[in-house]
C-alpha cells in the first residue's frame, strides 16, 4: 500500500495550507476578527458554513489516494479485483466499499427490493416468464413478513441514536474547552467576555445533528438497500452522489487559486502604475472578456482533448487522464475568469492610491513593492474575499452546463454535470428514471445554497456600501 | 455624435485582432494545416505531395506569423494569421467539415435563436424590474425576506433542473405543449412557450435580487427623501423617481446583452430541438468543428463589442452628465 498524489490532490491540500494561513492571520488580527464573528453571528451563515464543511470533508476524504499493490489486492480483496482493476482508491472509497461492490444489473428504484423492468426467466419447469427480477443486495436481508417501510423505520432508530451521540460528544467537548479557556468555573454562564462575540451555537448544532444524522443514516441504511436508487449499470447513485462532491467542490476551490494570483497582480499593476501598464493589461482584459465564456471554454477544453488523444502515451491510467483533464478544465476556467475581479481591483486601487496615507507613503520614500503590500492590498481584501465566494456557486452550476455541453470532466470521472448528463436521457422511458437526476439535483442544489447564503452574509458584513 | 461613434469603432479594432490571435492560436495549435488537409482528402491515402498541393491550392502554405521570404509590407501580410484574420472580418466563415458554407448557415439559424431569445430576454426583463419594484415597496417586511429566501432558493438550482422538470411536467404529464421542435411563423409559437418561460423563471432570483440591490441604493438618496418630504406616495416615488434614476445601471448589465441574443442559448436549444445558432454550436463542439466553433468565437466577440458601443451610446441619451469625449 502507498500513496498516490494526483495533481488535483496536491493542489487541493495546497489550497488548505493557504486557507490554514488565511485563519491564522484572521486570528492574528483584531479588526478581521471582528469581521468574521459577525460573518458568523447570522445563524444562516453559520449554518451555510458548517454544511459547506461537511462537503469540503467529503472533497478531502476523496482527495487522499492510496495505491494497492497488486499482492494485497489479490489476497485481501480477490472478490471485487475484478470489477474494481484500477488499483488507485481514495480514502473515501474504502469507507463506502460495500457501495462499490453491491452493484447490481440494471436500474432500481430507491429501497427497491426487485429490479426496475421486467426481464426473462426459466424457472424449475422451464417455463419462460416475464417478472422482476429480485436484486442482487438491495433488501435482501427482508423476511416474507416485513415490509420495506417497516424495516426502514426500525433501522432509522440506530442512526439517530448514533448522532444523539456525537453531538453530545461534541457539545461537552465544546464546553470543556470554553471551561479550560476562560478558567472561571463557576461563573461561567454569567462572564462571557463580549456578549457581541456570541455565536449562534443553537443552530450550529441543528444543522450539525441534521447533517451527522442523514449521513450515518444513509451510511447505514446503505449496508441494506440502494437509498437513492441505481444507474443505468446497477452502480449505487448515492455511491456516485458522494464522490461528486469532489469534483464539484475542488472546481470551485481550485478554479479561484488558479484566478486570484492573476487577479491580483495584473489588477493592482493596472491602477498603481497607470500609463501604459494599465492600457496593456485593460486591452488584455477587454479582448479575453469579450469572447463568450461557454465557447471560449469550449475552444480551449476542444483543442485539450485532440492534445490528450494525441498523445496519450503520457498518461500512466485512465485515473491520471481523468485526473488531469479536471487540471486542465480547472485552469481554462481560472483563465477565462479572472477578468471581472481584475477590472474591480484595478478601480479600487485607482481610488485607493489617491488617497493621502498612499501619497505620504510615497514621500517617505517606499518602494512601490511596500506600499502595494501594507497599504493597498490590506484595502482589497474584502473584495478579493467577495468575489471568491461569490464566484464558488456559479463554478459548482457551470460545471453541470459544461459536462453537458460536452465540454466538462471526463466521462469517467464522478460529477454531478456527468449523472445529469447520463440520466437526461432517462426521463422519456415509462415510468420515468427519475432518482439519478433528482440525487444529483439535491446534492449540488444543497452545495450552492449553502454557497450562496454564505456569500450573501459575507457581502453583508464586508462591502462598505451594503453594510450601511 | 457619429465621430465618437466612429472612434469607438476604431477602438475595436485592436480588441478584435487581439481574439483573432486567441482563437488563431488555440486552434491552429490543434488543428494544423496538415491535419485539415488529410481531413479534406480523406484520412487514408494521403502522401505528403497530396497534402502540399492541396495547403497551396487553398492558401495554406504560407508560414504562421511571419514571413522571412516576402519583402516589406508582405512579410506580414503573406502570413496564415492575416490571410484568416482578413477573412473573419470580412464575415467569410469558409465552409464546415460538412462542406456547407458557415455563414448562410449562421444567417438561417439566427432566426430562430432570436425568436427564443428576444422574448426570454423582454419579458424576463420586464418581469424581474416589476417584481423587483413590488419587493422594494414591502422593503424590511416579512414579505420581503421571504421573498428574498426564494429568489436565492431559484438561483441555486441549476438551470438544468429547470428544464428537464418543465419538459416532464407541461409535456410529459401535461401534454400542453410539444416537448421540442420548431416551425417557422405562428405555428411555432406554441414550440416557444416553454422554453421562454423556462428562462424567465430561471432568471427571476438573480434578477429580481439584482434589481432591488439597484433601487434600495437609490431609494437610500437624499433626494428621495426630499420627494417623500414633499408628500409625494410611496407609488409615486417609486416610478416617477427610483426607477427613472436606477435606469442607468440598468443600462450598464442590460444594452451589452442585447447583440448577443442573436447567438442564442447553447443548452435552451439543445434541449428543444431549436434549429438555432446555440444549438449548431453545441452540435460543431460535439464534431469537434473547428471551423464553426472558430467562427462562433469572432462573433460572440464582435456582437459583444457591438453591445459595449451600444451601452456606452445609450448613456449618453439617458443620462445628460455623460459628454461624449
Amino acid at each position: 500500500m502507498s500513496f498516490v498524489w494526483l495533481w488535483t490532490d496536491i493542489m487541493v491540500w495546497a489550497l488548505i495550507l493557504v486557507l490554514i494561513g488565511g485563519i491564522r492571520s484572521i486570528r492574528k488580527s483584531e479588526q478581521s476578527r471582528k469581521q468574521w464573528f459577525s460573518i458568523l453571528k447570522s445563524p444562516v451563515a453559520m449554518s451555510a458554513a458548517i454544511i459547506l464543511s461537511f462537503y469540503l470533508l467529503f472533497a478531502l476524504l476523496d482527495s487522499v489516494h492510496l495505491q494497492f499493490s497488486h499482492n494485497e489486492t489479490t489476497a485481501e480483496n480477490a472478490n471485487h479485483a475484478q470489477d474494481n482493476n484500477q488499483g488507485v482508491v481514495s480514502v473515501l472509497d474504502l469507507l463506502l466499499q460495500h457501495l462499490r461492490d453491491q452493484t447490481e444489473r440494471t436500474y432500481s428504484a430507491p429501497f427497491a427490493t426487485h429490479e426496475y423492468s421486467t426481464s426473462l426467466s426459466y424457472d424449475e419447469a422451464g417455463q419462460v416468464s416475464q417478472i422482476y427480477q429480485p436484486l442482487k443486495f438491495g433488501g435482501q436481508h427482508l423476511d416474507a413478513d416485513t415490509t420495506v417501510i417497516n424495516d426502514v423505520l426500525v433501522k432509522s432508530v440506530i442512526p439517530f441514536l448514533f448522532s444523539f451521540f456525537v453531538i453530545a460528544v461534541i457539545f461537552n467537548v465544546h464546553l470543556l474547552f470554553g471551561f479550560l479557556k476562560n478558567r472561571d468555573y463557576i461563573n461561567y454562564y454569567e462572564s462571557q467576555p463580549d456578549p457581541d462575540q456570541q455565536l449562534p451555537w443553537g443552530a450550529a448544532y441543528i444543522t450539525l445533528f441534521i447533517l451527522i444524522f442523514l449521513f450515518s443514516w444513509f451510511f447505514y441504511l446503505s449496508q441494506f438497500y440502494h437509498v437513492l436508487g441505481t444507474d443505468k449499470v446497477g452502480q449505487d447513485v448515492l455511491f456516485q452522489s458522494v464522490k461528486s462532491i469532489r469534483t464539484g467542490v475542488l472546481i470551485g476551490l481550485l478554479t479561484t487559486l488558479v484566478m486570484l494570483p492573476l487577479a491580483l497582480i495584473l489588477g493592482i499593476s493596472a491602477g498603481y502604475f497607470k500609463g501604459w501598464v494599465d492600457d496593456v493589461i485593460q486591452y488584455l482584459y477587454t479582448t479575453l472578456n469579450s469572447i463568450p465564456g461557454v465557447l471560449l471554454i469550449a475552444a480551449a477544453v476542444l483543442v485539450m482533448q485532440v492534445i490528450i488523444s494525441n498523445h496519450s502515451d503520457w498518461f500512466g491510467s485512465t485515473e491520471e487522464r481523468a485526473d488531469l483533464r479536471l487540471l486542465f478544465l480547472i485552469f481554462i476556467l481560472g483563465l477565462t475568469s479572472w477578468t471581472g475581479l481584475c477590472r474591480l481591483l484595478r478601480a479600487e486601487t485607482l481610488k485607493i492610491s489617491q488617497i493621502e496615507y498612499v501619497t505620504a507613503a510615497k514621500s517617505f520614500g517606499l518602494g512601490p513593492i511596500k506600499i502595494i503590500k501594507n497599504h493597498i492590498m490590506p484595502n482589497l481584501m474584502h473584495l478579493v474575499l467577495i468575489a471568491l465566494v461569490l464566484d464558488f456557486s456559479g463554478l459548482v452550476l457551470a460545471e453541470a452546463v459544461l459536462s453537458y455541453v460536452g465540454v466538462g470532466v471526463d466521462p469517467t470521472t464522478a460529477s454531478w454535470g456527468n449523472m445529469i448528463n447520463q440520466a437526461r436521457l432517462e426521463m422519456a422511458r415509462e415510468p420515468m428514471v427519475w432518482w439519478s437526476l433528482f440525487s444529483a439535483f439535491a446534492f449540488m442544489f444543497t452545495l450552492v445554497l449553502a454557497a450562496n447564503l454564505f456569500s450573501d452574509r459575507v457581502q453583508v458584513v464586508l462591502d462598505p456600501r451594503r453594510s450601511n | 455624435m457619429f465621430a465618437y461613434i466612429v472612434r469607438r469603432l476604431l477602438f475595436a479594432v485592436p480588441i478584435l485582432i487581439g481574439v483573432n490571435f486567441i482563437t488563431f492560436a488555440l486552434f491552429f495549435m490543434v488543428n494544423t494545416p496538415d491535419d485539415m488537409a488529410r481531413a479534406q482528402l480523406g484520412a487514408k491515402q494521403t502522401t505528403p505531395e497530396m497534402i502540399q498541393s492541396w495547403k497551396t491550392e487553398y492558401g495554406y502554405d504560407k508560414p504562421l506569423f511571419f514571413n522571412g521570404q516576402a519583402s516589406g509590407l508582405d512579410k506580414v501580410q503573406e502570413t496564415l494569421f492575416v490571410q484568416e484574420s482578413l477573412k473573419l472580418f470580412m464575415f467569410d466563415f469558409g465552409q464546415s467539415d460538412s462542406g456547407r458554407q458557415i455563414t448562410a448557415d449562421i444567417q438561417e439559424r439566427m432566426w430562430p435563436s432570436l425568436a427564443i431569445a428576444l422574448p426570454t430576454f423582454i419579458i424576463g426583463l420586464v418581469t424581474n424590474i416589476a417584481l423587483a419594484l413590488l419587493i422594494v415597496l414591502f422593503r424590511g417586511s416579512v414579505l420581503d425576506t421571504v421573498t428574498m429566501m426564494v429568489a436565492v432558493a431559484i438561483m441555486s438550482v441549476s438551470g438544468l433542473f429547470y428544464i428537464i422538470a418543465g419538459q416532464v411536467l407541461f409535456s410529459k404529464v401535461w401534454h400542453w405543449v410539444p416537448i421540442s421542435g420548431y416551425s417557422e411563423g405562428w405555428d411555432g409559437v406554441k414550440f416557444l412557450i416553454l422554453p421562454v418561460l423556462i428562462g424567465v423563471f430561471a432568471g427571476i432570483g438573480a434578477g429580481m435580487r439584482w434589481y432591488r440591490s439597484i433601487f434600495l441604493e437609490e431609494m437610500n438618496k437624499d433626494y428621495i427623501r426630499t420627494a417623500r418630504a414633499k408628500g409625494l406616495s410611496d407609488i409615486k416615488v417609486l416610478f416617477g423617481h427610483v426607477l427613472h434614476n436606477g435606469m442607468l445601471p440598468i443600462l450598464t448589465g442590460v444594452v451589452v446583452v442585447i447583440p448577443t441574443l442573436f447567438m442564442g442559448s447553447l443548452i435552451m436549444e439543445s434541449f428543444f430541438g431549436i434549429p438555432g445558432l446555440g444549438s449548431y454550436t453545441i452540435d460543431a463542439i460535439n464534431a469537434q468543428d473547428f471551423g464553426i466553433v472558430k467562427a462562433m468565437v469572432f462573433l460572440g466577440s464582435v456582437l459583444y463589442i457591438i453591445g459595449l458601443i451600444l451601452t456606452d451610446i445609450s448613456y449618453t441619451l439617458f443620462d445628460p452628465r455623460v459628454k461624449l469625449s
